[in-house]
């Protein structure tokens, strides 16, 4: 059986890859498939924490946190269309009207 | 189990008032078409519903639907504030010419104010780690919508993207120190999570780790310096009637989570009863973290909304140092501290709004936002300068108005506590506070004093949401005990004593 370490520290791994590409990706698309990445891999933190502890109740966790990436990523997506169609563009650092 | 159900769904009134109202809202829009007002009657009508039940609940004190959600004292009393923050703001919606523009259809728009309304009452009594992750979710993607609400103009919608990425990345450090806390305890309940930690064996390093992530979520809900960026721009960009609601009731819904969440895991009922106080647990001392997020959140908000010259903008700066204030009668760790929290929110409510209204009435008239534009607004539109001119007054904190008797209280709790150093930073932050206030007043009163003014006109529905919110700011200044009492009465967290 892989040790739990394992699978903590590859999701540990993979949040730090979604935060970073939060930060550095100039699309707002890449931005969100980042953010969905973060959402995962702290599912497969709840789900190997489940395995590990025999315990039901993170796996079920897992189906929420689905449920509102899904969601999430809906508006998300909506929200960029919407300025989309304001400005022609998803580049996030062309979308400065408001600062400081 | 089916008995239980049944139970709790008896307790759960208020929220299932809104589910309805939320229903229906979307249906009648799709029945009647472009009859905004009539939605926004129906809405209200609901949200009043609401409250009777909530009062109705007061001094209750049980966990319902298996430990997921818990109406208590404290519960109930951020429900009203919120109640009545969501009932101004359908009234402020009804009259803003920004929404009313005859092209946008309203219906949506009021289903999501009770979305948004039903998220942040579930917030304020949630007891689970699920339960409150959902219950932030739910508000945070209605208001991400309402945000964008004007989707033509590039700001809203600009202010609705910046939203959503700051909220998403927070859920997800949020959503991190829930499953590094699940690892550790076993268990998504607070109380089942504070009994863990209390048998000790829970490596302290970690819980400090999940505890920083989870602030992260819980500091972006009350916009907390570092975690603040989004505000000023979403408040700049979203309609104002959303500006205004978020700055009032997503605050006390995010406190009331913040509040629970770390003073039921974190309890530590033995010492407590030792020392006669509240004592955190196993040397976990979150209440540091907050005093310090405090200081930066009050200093930065403040000094940087000295140089706004957008009034939105501005009073989101004021909004940040707000919560900072309130952030510091968190780390005092006792009743008093959450009693002086609870008065703050009540105070802070009307004259938040009220400060949100006129701006918005003025931008309604002129047409602008601009701190420059106000110049000889006291001559324009004496009445509403005037009323301005009290809730500016009582933002600061001067007396006789209602945010004094906020203050006052927040400070005595801080210096019975012995957190002098803290208090002295709050007073010092005050007085910042007080030149950008005076800005405005400048501007309304004494500048553009020689030429002819045409005076700007107001229908008597104005007057009279002015009024209601007015007359609080002063009557709390004065006669503030019925507050008091209520307040002090409403500090019963479950499973405190």
């Amino acid at each position: 059986m892989i040790p739990l370490n394992y699978y903590l520290a590859l999701s540990a791994i993979l949040f730090s890859i979604g935060v970073v590409g939060v930060l550095a990706r100039r699309n707002a698309i890449i931005v969100f498939m980042s953010i969905e990445l973060m959402l995962n891999s702290v599912n497969l933190t709840l789900v190997a924490f489940s395995a590990y502890l025999g315990n039901a109740t993170g796996q079920m966790f897992v189906f929420f946190v689905l449920t509102v990436a899904a969601a999430e990523a809906a508006v998300g997506l909506a929200i960029i269309i919407a300025l989309f169609r304001n400005k022609m563009t998803v580049n996030i650092d062309e979308i400065n009207i408001m600062k400081w | 189990m089916l008995q239980q159900i049944l139970d709790s769904v008896k307790i759960f009134q208020p929220e299932i008032t809104l589910v309805i109202v939320l229903c229906a809202a979307i249906l009648i829009d799709l029945i009647v078409k472009n009859k905004p007002q009539f939605i926004a009657s129906i809405v209200m009508a609901g949200l009043f519903v609401a409250g009777y039940f909530v009062i109705q609940q007061s001094g209750v004190a049980v966990s319902i639907f298996s430990n997921m959600f818990v109406v208590d004292s404290f519960s109930v009393f951020f429900k009203v504030i919120i109640l009545l923050t969501a009932i101004f703001v359908v009234m402020f919606s009804m009259q803003s010419k920004e929404l009313n523009n005859g092209k946008r259809k309203l219906g949506e728009y009021y289903a999501f104010v009770i979305s948004m309304t039903l998220g942040m009452l579930l917030m304020t009594g949630a007891s689970n780690l699920l339960m409150m992750y959902l219950s932030i979710e739910l508000t945070s993607l209605s208001s991400y919508i309402l945000a964008g609400y004007k989707k033509e103009t590039p700001d809203s919608s600009e202010a609705s993207l910046k939203y959503i990425i700051y909220g998403a990345v927070s859920s997800g450090m949020l959503l991190y120190g829930i499953s590094i806390l699940y690892g550790l305890t076993g268990s998504l309940n607070i109380y089942d999570v504070n009994q863990v930690i209390q048998q000790g064996g829970v490596s302290l390093l970690a819980l400090i780790a999940a505890n920083l992530l989870m602030i992260v979520g819980f500091g972006f809900k009350i916009s907390a310096v570092p975690f603040h960026f989004w505000t000023p721009d979403v408040y700049e960009g979203a309609p104002i009637t959303i500006t205004a609601f978020l700055s009032v009731a997503s605050k006390a819904a995010g406190f009331a989570l913040m509040i629970r969440y770390f003073f039921v895991g974190y309890y530590d009922p033995l010492a407590s009863a030792i020392n006669g106080y509240f004592t955190t647990i196993g040397g976990f001392d979150w209440h540091i973290i907050i005093a310090i997020l405090s200081v930066a959140t009050m200093t930065i908000g403040n000094f940087t909304a000295v140089w706004q010259n957008n009034l939105k903008r501005l009073l989101a700066y004021s909004s940040i140092a707000h919560a900072g204030y309130m952030m510091m009668g968190v780390v005092v760790l006792n009743n008093e501290g959450i009693s002086a929290i609870m008065i703050y929110f009540a105070t802070y409510l009307f004259m938040n709004l009220g400060a949100f209204y006129i701006v918005m009435l003025i931008a309604d008239k002129i047409g602008s936002e601009d701190i420059d534009s106000y110049k000889g607004l006291g001559y324009k539109a004496p009445f509403m300068a005037v009323v301005f001119a009290i809730f500016l007054i009582s933002l600061t904190g001067l007396p006789p108005t209602a945010g004094f008797i906020g203050k006052l209280y927040l400070f005595a709790a801080l210096i019975n506590s012995g957190w002098i150093w803290l208090a002295i930073v709050g007073v010092l932050n005050s007085v910042v506070s007080l030149y950008y206030y005076v800005r405005i007043f400048r501007n309304m009163f004494l500048r553009d004093i020689d030429i002819e003014h045409e005076p700007i006109k107001f229908s008597p529905s104005h007057f009279i949401v002015a009024l209601l919110l007015v007359i609080p700011t002063l009557v709390l200044g004065l006669y503030f005990g019925p507050l008091v009492d209520f307040a002090q009465a409403s500090v019963g967290i479950l499973g405190i004593k």
